[in-house]
């Protein structure tokens, strides 16, 4: 379990989080949605360790999570930021390989290689394993780094913005990805995503952040309602039931 | 292309340059045990072979590790200006420290350029414009001011003549007990061969790198002080050889990928090919004198890096 208790931080003279407290549960899908410059990746950015706190404290399955060592953690949580430019020309299964760094710094075993190999799979890109990255198409791009993060095999997963770049074929089958990832094999996911429908639909629980806070949080159906929105958003949003999914409509 | 055929290539060349210069060395008599040509070989021939074959691997990585660590292919010791600092270091201990041994001017040298490799690399850290070509030339321009102060100096002190012999990269004065400097570079290099992994994940970027584990600017640092006392002992022993670094790794990019693991050696071993091919031209084209391979280099190399950035988009 994830719990973050009062963390702040600044930014200059500006909080971009102020008093931030959470639990995320394990084996879920939590999603984290709200407007721009609300803190969200700030917030995933101190929990997976990449940013240092100012204030409060992380603990990762009842531990400090800057009191661990980078390497240790690195098998329990991984994070895959937003904008992922390589201008280095890598393969997919190089790239993929990268995921088994914390276990054998690169000098990769029989049973890496096999966990790469899933990896690879397991998104689709057994044919383009041997294709360098940027002779990929944006879509591929990003299932080819959700590959590595595969193969991290870290019980926590955070990823800022998954979406991005991706059209909606290939948002629908990576969230499909994320779901089976959760009940496959009990991850946690913590996402940062922009669509709300999309948070509707596949995530277990919502945290909405405005301002750097928390303003709400709780069963994706508790969120998911119109005067919540209204007050995240600050736009009027309805919310209609289709096939038992509650789908927004802001338009 | 292969290893092996590269390695070949690489020997049979190293080969040639024993037997080319002025004084006439055949084959046959070292075969016959003859004393004169064996003294040639090795008080003056094989040093400069060693030296050369060394300077090239040992640039051609430092450049390697440079673009990876920075994620940028224009990156080298020249274009960063490491190279500028190195020989203001050199002028300081030229200054100050009048009698300092060759390893002293070496540590003075591998302090200034490791200071302002560290310099540059803030300096992009800071850059809201992180443009492929503007963060070379910001370097150029750090380097070009850092060599204004050291020439004036220089001038200043009288001391131009000896601070234009580290201006040229030159191999025609290495002979034995000149050169031997240079092996401080070798156990850099196992350094970076054992490190390469790891500046593969390094060039990732930071957020990337710690969310695998590694310390990334532990990494870093390795990375750029084994890069600073490379360039410090080259330069005091043979001079500036400029672009070496810069297009051998582009050249072996454009085959091998950028994972340093597959890539390192091919650099390593192909900059001292290039370099071997350049000293030989330079040493017979106006044969009985000499080109300085610095000059060869920086001609040929203009050349190559031309094409390189005529054709940037195709491959990077």
């Amino acid at each position: 379990m994830i719990v973050a208790e009062k963390l702040s931080k600044y930014f200059g003279s500006k909080k971009v989080i102020q008093d931030v407290s959470i639990e995320v549960k394990r084996g879920a899908i939590t999603s984290f949605i709200g407007p721009n410059g609300a803190g969200k990746s700030t917030l995933l950015s101190m929990v997976s360790r990449l940013l240092k706190q100012d204030d409060g404290i992380v603990y990762l399955d009842g531990k400090d999570v800057h009191k661990q060592k980078s390497k240790d953690l690195a098998k329990t949580i991984a994070i895959l930021r937003q904008s992922n430019v390589v201008q280095m020309r890598l393969t997919v299964r190089e790239l993929v390989s990268f995921g088994r760094f914390p276990y054998s710094n690169g000098r990769l075993t029989a049973e890496d290689e096999q966990k790469v190999s899933e990896a690879i799979s397991y998104v689709n890109l057994v044919e383009m394993e041997d294709k360098y990255l940027n002779e990929l198409s944006g879509g591929q791009k990003q299932r080819a780094f959700i590959a590595m993060v595969l193969a991290q095999d870290t019980d926590y997963i955070l990823l800022d913005e998954p979406l991005n770049n991706l059209d909606m074929k290939h948002a629908v089958q990576m969230m499909k990805l994320l779901r089976k990832l959760v009940e496959d094999f009990g991850k946690t996911i913590l996402l940062v995503i922009h669509d709300i429908n999309f948070a509707s639909v596949y995530s277990d629980r919502i945290v909405a952040m405005k301002d750097g806070k928390i303003v709400a949080e709780g069963p994706t159906e508790d969120i998911i309602q119109s005067d919540v929105l209204k007050s995240i958003y600050d736009l009027d949003i309805d919310v209609h039931n289709i096939s038992c999914n509650r789908i927004c409509v802001y338009f | 292309m292969k290893l092996i055929y590269l390695i070949v290539i690489t020997v049979l060349l190293a080969v040639c340059s024993l037997f080319v210069g002025v004084e006439n060395v055949s084959f046959s008599a070292l075969w016959k045990m003859d004393e004169e040509a064996w003294n040639i070989v090795m008080i003056s021939r094989l040093p400069r072979m060693l030296s050369i074959i060394m300077a090239g691997i040992s640039l051609s990585i430092c450049g390697l590790i440079m673009q990876q660590l920075t994620q940028n292919k224009f990156v080298s010791p020249t274009t960063a200006g490491t190279m500028d600092w190195a020989r203001l270091g050199i002028l300081v201990s030229l200054l100050f420290f009048t009698d300092a041994s060759p390893i002293l001017k070496m540590c003075i040298a591998a302090a200034f350029a490791l200071f302002g490799t560290l310099l540059f690399m803030g300096i992009l850290q800071r850059l809201k414009q992180k443009d492929t070509i503007f963060i070379p030339l910001v370097g150029i321009m750090l380097g070009n001011v850092v060599s204004s102060i050291a020439t004036y100096f220089a001038l200043k002190f009288d001391l131009v003549q000896n601070m234009s012999s580290w201006l040229q990269g030159d191999f025609s004065l290495i002979m034995e007990g000149r050169y031997e400097l240079l092996y401080i570079s070798v156990p850099l290099l196992i350094i970076a061969f054992l490190f390469a992994n790891m500046f593969t994940v390094a060039g990732m970027g930071e957020d990337f790198a710690t969310n695998l584990g590694l310390p990334y600017k532990y990494v870093v640092n390795v990375g750029l002080i084994v890069v600073a006392i490379i360039t410090a002992v080259v330069i005091l022993t043979v001079g500036v050889i400029p672009f070496l670094g810069l297009i051998v790794p582009n050249i072996v990019s454009m085959y091998r990928g950028d994972n340093l693991k597959n890539s390192i050696w091919h650099t390593g071993v192909l900059g001292a090919a290039f370099l071997l091919v350049c000293d030989i031209a330079g040493r017979l084209i106006i044969y009985p004198y000499e080109i300085s391979v610095g000059l060869m280099v920086g001609v040929i190399g203009t050349g190559i890096f031309l094409f390189m950035l005529l054709r940037r988009n195709a491959y990077a």
